[in-house]
C-alpha cells in the first residue's frame, strides 16, 4: 500500500500507510494529523482540509477540478501555487511518497 | 475558573470530540473522558440525511476520528454510556448504571433530538425519525422497501432533513410526497426566492409536494403505518412516513441540573454555561448575543467553532465564536451553502440563473448585507463568507451590477490594512 508523509504545522513529520482509493484527508484525519479539520467530511463545502503539497508531487497530481479551484480562492491560511484541498487528493500506487503540509490555520 | 481535573465530556458526536481534540491543542496535559451514549466511535451526521442513504458503506467512511487519532491524543473514550445526573455540589456524573464519575470541570456536548410528531398514529411502525447511523439505516432499507412494493414514501416537513430525505428517496426511486405545513419550502431560513427554486427542483425530479398541509392524524393497519391524514380530509397512503420537523435541543441534564437553559443550555460566545465549571458547545446550546437576544444553531461548524470556545474557557481563556454562521445541503445536484443570518431582511438581490438553478440570494438589512444563500455558486459562497467574517458590506446596487465582483471589496480591505500598517 502506498505511504503518504504529513507535515503537521509545527514540522512533525508522520508517514502513513493510505488505502488506495482513500483521500489524503480521510487518511489524515483517521491518524489524528494535527493542522487539519475536515468540517464538511470531503463534500467540497468547507476548505478546513486545506494543505500545501510538497515538490516534486503538485504536477504527478491531476488538476483540481473547476469547484476545488474557486474553493481555493478562501482558504484561512495563506493560498500559495501549491495548495489543494486535501479531500481531493485520491492516493493512488504511483502516489508513493506523496507529501503535504498542513497549514497552522483552517477555519 | 478552577482549573483541576479531570475533564468529563458528554457526548461524542461532532461538538465532544472538537473540545477534546482543542483541549490539548490548548494544552491540557490531565486526564481526558469523552462519553458517548452510542455503540459507534465518534462519526459524522451530515451524510445520513444524503450519501449515506443511498450507498450506506463502511463504518469508516462516515468515522469522524480514527481511532489512532484519540489514542495518539490521549483521548478516553466510553461508548454506550448514558447519564443519568449530575450532581453539581458533589461535583459528579452519575451513570445510568449507578456509577459515579467525579469531573474537575465539565464540557456538554449532548446534541439535539428529532422532534418528536404528537399525533395519534405517531407511534405507528414504519414512522421514522433521524439523528443516528441506525434511524439512518432504518430510513435507507425502508425506502428500498417503498420503492420495491410500489408503496408512497410520505415525508413529513418541507425542511432540510425532509428534503434531502426526499431528494435520496427519489434516486432510489421511490413515489415521494412531500407534506408542508407552512406556504413554502424551508421557510424559517430563507427567502420565497429560494424556496421557489427548490419547489421547482423538486417538482421537477417528480415530487408530489403539498403546502399548508396540516397532518392530524396517522392511520395504521396491523400497527404498521398505512396513510397520513391531513387537516382537510384528505388520507395519504403511506408506504413509511418521514418525519423531518426540526430538532430540539438535548438540554435535559443540564436543566435538571439546575444550569440556565431557554430551549437550549444558555451559554455566552465562549461557551461558558451559568455554571462556571460547565461549558456546552453544538446543537444542545443556546448562544447569548451581545444584543441579548439567543441564537440557536444546528450545524457543523457551530458545533466545531462553540466547542473551540469551550476548550479555551475550560482552560481559563477566552476565545469568542463570532464568525458569520454557515451551512449546507445537497438536494440533487444542487449544491445550497447558506452564510449569515438572513432573519430581519429588508431586500433580496440575486446573482446568477434562476432556472438552472444556479444563483445566489443577497439579503440586505437597512442597506447592509447580512446573509447570502448559494445555490451551485460555490465563489459567491466563499466571498461572501469572507466578506461577513471581515465585517464589510457591498452596497445593494453594487450586487445588482454584474460587472462588480465581491472579490475586490476583499482586495481593497486588504489594501487599506497595508496602508495603515
Amino acid at each position: 500500500m502506498p505511504h503518504i508523509l504529513c507535515i503537521e504545522p509545527d514540522g512533525t513529520e508522520r508517514s502513513l500507510e493510505a488505502d488506495g482509493g482513500q483521500s489524503v484527508m480521510r487518511t489524515a484525519v483517521d491518524a489524528g494529523v494535527a493542522g487539519i479539520e475536515a468540517q464538511c467530511g470531503g463534500n467540497l463545502s468547507c476548505a478546513t482540509c486545506h494543505c500545501y503539497v510538497q515538490a516534486p508531487w503538485l504536477d504527478k497530481l491531476p488538476a483540481p477540478s473547476d469547484d476545488e479551484r474557486l474553493m481555493l480562492q478562501n482558504v484561512a491560511a495563506e493560498r500559495r501555487p501549491e495548495s489543494r484541498l486535501s479531500c481531493q487528493l485520491i492516493v493512488a500506487p504511483e502516489l508513493d511518497g506523496l507529501t503535504v503540509r498542513f497549514p497552522d490555520r483552517q477555519s | 475558573m478552577s482549573l483541576q481535573g479531570p475533564i468529563l465530556i458528554v457526548g461524542a458526536g461532532q461538538a465532544g470530540v472538537q473540545i477534546a481534540e482543542s483541549l490539548r491543542q490548548e494544552g491540557y496535559a490531565d486526564s481526558l473522558l469523552l462519553i458517548g451514549n452510542e455503540s459507534h466511535p465518534p462519526y459524522q451526521r451530515p451524510p445520513l440525511s444524503k450519501k449515506w442513504l443511498l450507498e450506506p458503506g463502511t463504518f469508516n467512511a462516515l468515522s469522524l476520528r480514527g481511532a489512532e487519532s484519540l489514542v495518539r491524543r490521549r483521548i478516553d473514550l466510553r461508548l454506550d454510556t448514558a447519564v443519568s445526573a449530575i450532581e453539581r455540589a458533589a461535583a459528579q456524573l452519575v451513570l445510568a448504571n449507578g456509577e459515579r464519575l467525579r469531573y474537575g470541570r465539565l464540557a456538554l456536548a449532548t446534541g439535539a433530538l428529532p422532534r418528536p410528531l404528537t399525533l395519534p398514529g405517531a407511534e405507528l411502525a414504519g414512522v421514522l425519525s433521524l439523528r443516528t447511523i441506525a434511524d439512518s439505516a432504518a430510513i435507507s432499507s425502508a425506502i428500498r422497501r417503498c420503492a420495491a412494493d410500489g408503496a408512497p414514501l410520505v415525508v413529513i416537513g418541507g425542511g432540510f432533513i425532509g428534503l434531502e430525505v426526499a431528494a435520496s428517496a427519489r434516486k432510489l426511486g421511490a413515489a415521494v410526497t412531500v407534506l408542508e405545513g407552512l406556504p413554502r419550502l424551508m421557510s424559517r431560513v430563507t427567502a420565497p426566492i429560494v424556496s421557489e427554486a427548490f419547489e421547482r427542483l423538486h417538482r421537477s425530479h417528480g415530487v408530489n409536494l403539498l403546502f399548508d398541509a396540516k397532518v392530524t392524524q396517522l392511520l395504521g393497519r396491523d400497527g404498521q403505518i398505512a396513510a397520513v391524514v391531513t387537516a382537510d380530509g384528505h388520507e395519504y397512503p403511506a408506504g413509511c412516513v418521514i418525519v423531518g420537523i426540526g430538532a430540539i435541543p438535548d438540554d435535559r441534564l443540564a436543566a435538571a441540573a439546575g444550569l440556565q437553559c431557554e430551549h437550549g443550555i444558555v451559554v455566552d460566545d465562549c461557551a461558558r454555561s451559568s455554571d462556571p465549571k460547565i461549558v456546552a458547545a453544538g446543537d444542545c446550546t443556546a448562544r447569548r448575543l451581545p444584543d441579548g437576544r439567543l441564537l440557536r444553531l444546528e450545524s457543523v461548524q457551530n458545533a466545531v467553532e462553540q466547542a473551540k470556545s469551550a476548550a479555551a474557557a475550560l482552560m481559563g481563556r477566552e476565545r469568542p465564536f463570532r464568525a458569520a454562521p454557515w451551512f449546507w445541503s445537497d438536494q440533487y445536484d444542487v449544491k445550497l451553502q447558506m452564510v449569515g443570518q438572513s432573519h430581519g431582511y429588508d431586500q433580496v438581490l440575486t446573482r446568477g440563473d434562476l432556472h438552472k438553478p444556479a444563483f445566489s440570494a443577497f439579503y440586505f438589512k437597512a442597506g447592509r448585507l447580512i446573509a447570502v444563500d448559494s445555490l451551485s455558486r460555490i465563489q459567491d459562497h466563499m466571498q461572501a463568507k469572507r466578506v461577513l467574517d471581515n465585517g464589510l458590506s457591498p452596497r445593494p446596487e453594487q450586487i445588482a451590477d454584474p460587472q462588480f465582483e465581491l472579490q475586490s471589496l476583499l482586495r481593497e480591505a486588504r489594501a487599506a490594512t497595508a496602508d495603515g500598517a
